[in-house]
């Protein structure tokens, strides 16, 4: 199965301020349906910057990024929120959960946002899915009474609420101790191998990229190694 | 677009930031309150100081004055047709104060459709005849019920009924200064002397009190046919008309109508007047003024407050656009809550306002001058409660769309990646 949902073509990135920078040179990279892939590299080496152009939260680059063989050159700001609604769902390394909204409704609030399905059957679905990480029990509380892995794992089943087409995570483990780290390194695994759900992770921690499926290093603004 | 789910996210964001929302809401509130009950007040005591000039006086007067002829004999001979003529030896004759053919003057203004009502009255000079001395006034004769229905006599009796004047044969109301002097009260007989002496007695059968100190110690009020029979004149001498019109704008051009048309002096009342409407028109610009600025004021509390809040929640911001919320999106959330402040507030701000209102109209008023005021006056004009509702809408708005736009332009990549 090589169903490319991702692809990076010819990608340069610049930073202006306070000097022109050339943070990406020429990435190109494609990644297919159901792999489980890592970015890795020394900080700096501009990872991030790809991950979130990647993620079409970024625009400001040369080159062109297709999502599902689509491409994102071009798009109205408000169609590719609609990419990131429908087919990206996004772990970051810190939880960015809302303390205004219980951990439920942080969960429910993109497939609200998408609208796909009715209130009740997303309730159900987001059920489903913090059951899935174990958490379901703390579905009522609200995002500040939880401990920063359970709030990881809750960030992991919002992105995970409309079945996106892939996750990118950006460190998500960058904030967690060794356990938790573990917890949540099983849950992409789980992820991958039991659902086929693709992620692409960004990370400077080895141990974790050499248990992925494959690895994409980064050097200086390009790929050295697929 | 789901303005449910938009509406529901504002409201947590209200909710958590509760003691905020609160105090934007109050200032809006405060300030609606402020604006209603400021405009009702100012605009009712506006009506009321209207109302002590312009609901006693016509629209239009006609009378005859004495004048001086306007050509001398001097100016009509030819030898000094191009020289400036001092000579003014013809002085102004004897003019009778009667409007001549006056029943035919009436019966023609009372089928001109502008003419809303018309009251004739008499005026006379006398001698108000106390013990040994003699007071100078003067006795109005009135057409009771016409003056009534057109200046609403009874709201300035204090004592007495005014009907009675029309009932009672050679009756009079006096001012209440006139008849304090005069020690005399209702059902007193007074004696009154004319100017070309003749005598008579008349029963007081009311007080008045005008509030306008001058007339209140000087003047009376008796009938058309006791005034007639006081001077001694026939049931046709008439020396006022009064006129109201329907439409006061017109009063200026309606008179010099009548003025050619009659050939009798007529005076409009923005020219007799013409201080009470500047005065009452500055107030009310002063009064919106106020107003106005107290709700730019809470304008700028509720930019403030939705900033701040705007401050606080960028990792919300930037969380929820990564999830997939569009600028738009962000944008409709604060201003859905600038609105809903606008809402809550500007219509509490009416209730309160109205409630103000109705506080002070219980505040009680007396003043000598104005013997039917008790409480101060409010206008209830539902139009203050519109601008106030539309102008809460529109400042919350405006305080709102800044905020709302800067949020709609928030990069999440800038905030995720800063931490």
């Amino acid at each position: 199965m090589s169903h490319k949902i991702l692809e990076a073509k010819n990608v340069n990135k610049y930073f202006h301020d306070p000097l022109t920078v050339q943070v990406l040179s020429d990435v190109s990279f494609t990644l297919n349906r159901g792999e489980f892939a890592s970015i890795i590299g020394k900080s700096g080496c501009g990872k991030s910057t790809l991950l979130y152009i990647m993620s079409t939260m970024d625009t400001d680059y040369e080159g062109d990024i297709l999502i599902d063989e689509r491409s994102m050159k071009g798009l109205t700001e408000a169609d590719l929120a609609l990419v990131r609604n429908e087919k990206i769902g996004f772990v970051f390394q810190f939880h960015y959960l809302l303390n205004e909204f219980s951990v439920l409704k942080n969960v429910m609030l993109p497939a609200l946002k998408l609208g796909k399905y009715s209130v009740a059957e997303i309730e159900h679905r987001a059920y489903e899915k913090l059951k899935m990480l174990g958490i379901e029990s703390e579905a009522l509380k609200t995002s500040n009474q939880l401990s920063g892995g359970q709030k990881q794992r809750v960030a992991i089943a919002r992105a995970l609420i409309n079945d996106p087409l892939i996750i990118m995570g950006d460190e998500p483990t960058g904030n967690l101790d060794k356990k938790n780290s573990e917890i949540v390194f099983d849950i992409f695994k789980e992820l991958a191998e039991v659902y086929h759900q693709s992620l692409l992770i960004v990370t400077h921690d080895g141990e974790f990229a050499a248990r992925t499926n494959r690895i994409i290093e980064m050097e200086d603004g390009k790929i050295i190694s697929s | 677009m789901n303005f449910r789910l938009i509406f529901s996210i504002a409201q947590s964001l209200m909710l958590a930031r509760w003691r905020q929302t609160m105090v934007a809401a109050f200032g809006v509130t405060f300030g609606i309150a402020m604006f209603v009950s400021l405009l009702g007040f100012m605009s009712g005591l506006n009506d009321l100081l209207d109302g002590l000039i312009l609901n006693r006086t016509p629209h239009i007067r006609l009378y005859n004055e004495v004048q001086p002829t306007l050509k001398q004999p001097v100016d009509m001979a030819e030898a000094f047709q191009d020289s400036y003529n001092f000579v003014k030896s013809v002085k102004p004759k004897q003019e009778r104060p009667e409007i001549y053919n006056n029943a035919a003057i009436m019966n023609f203004l009372k089928s001109d459709q502008r003419v809303l009502g018309i009251a004739p009255k008499i005026t006379a000079q006398v001698f108000y005849n106390v013990g040994v001395i003699d007071l100078t006034g003067a006795v109005n004769g009135i057409d009771v019920e016409a003056e009534n229905s057109l200046f609403n006599f009874q709201d300035y009796m204090v004592d007495g009924n005014y009907i009675d004047l029309k009932n009672t044969p050679n009756s009079i109301i006096l001012g209440k200064g006139l008849a304090t002097k005069m020690l005399a009260s209702i059902g007193d007989i007074i004696q009154l002397t004319t100017s070309k002496g003749e005598r008579l007695q008349l029963k007081v059968v009311g007080l008045f009190q005008s509030g306008l100190q001058d007339a209140d110690n000087t003047q009376s009020y008796a009938s058309l046919v006791t005034t007639q029979k006081l001077l001694g004149e026939s049931i046709s001498y008439i020396t006022d008309i009064q006129i109201k019109v329907k439409d006061i704008e017109m009063a200026p051009q309606i008179a010099k109508e009548y003025e050619q048309l009659f050939n009798v002096e007529a005076l409009d009342i923005q020219t007799a007047n013409s201080q009470f409407e500047t005065g009452s028109s500055v107030r009310s610009i002063i009064s919106y003024a106020v107003g106005i600025t107290l709700l730019i004021v809470a304008g700028f509390g509720i930019y403030n407050i939705l900033n701040m809040m705007i401050y606080e929640k960028m990792d919300s911001i930037a969380i929820l656009k990564a999830t997939g919320f569009s600028g738009n999106d962000v944008n409709r959330i604060f201003t859905s809550i600038a609105l809903s402040i606008g809402i809550v507030g500007g219509i509490l701000g009416l209730v309160l306002g109205l409630s103000l209102s109705l506080l002070i109209d219980q505040i009680p008023f007396n003043t000598p001058s104005l013997p039917t005021i008790k409480t101060y006056p409010i206008n209830y004009d539902p139009r203050f409660y519109l601008i106030g509702i539309c102008f809460s809408l529109i400042t919350t708005y405006l305080a709102g769309y800044l905020p709302s736009r800067k949020a709609s332009k928030v990069d999440p990549v800038i905030i995720i990646r800063g931490k």
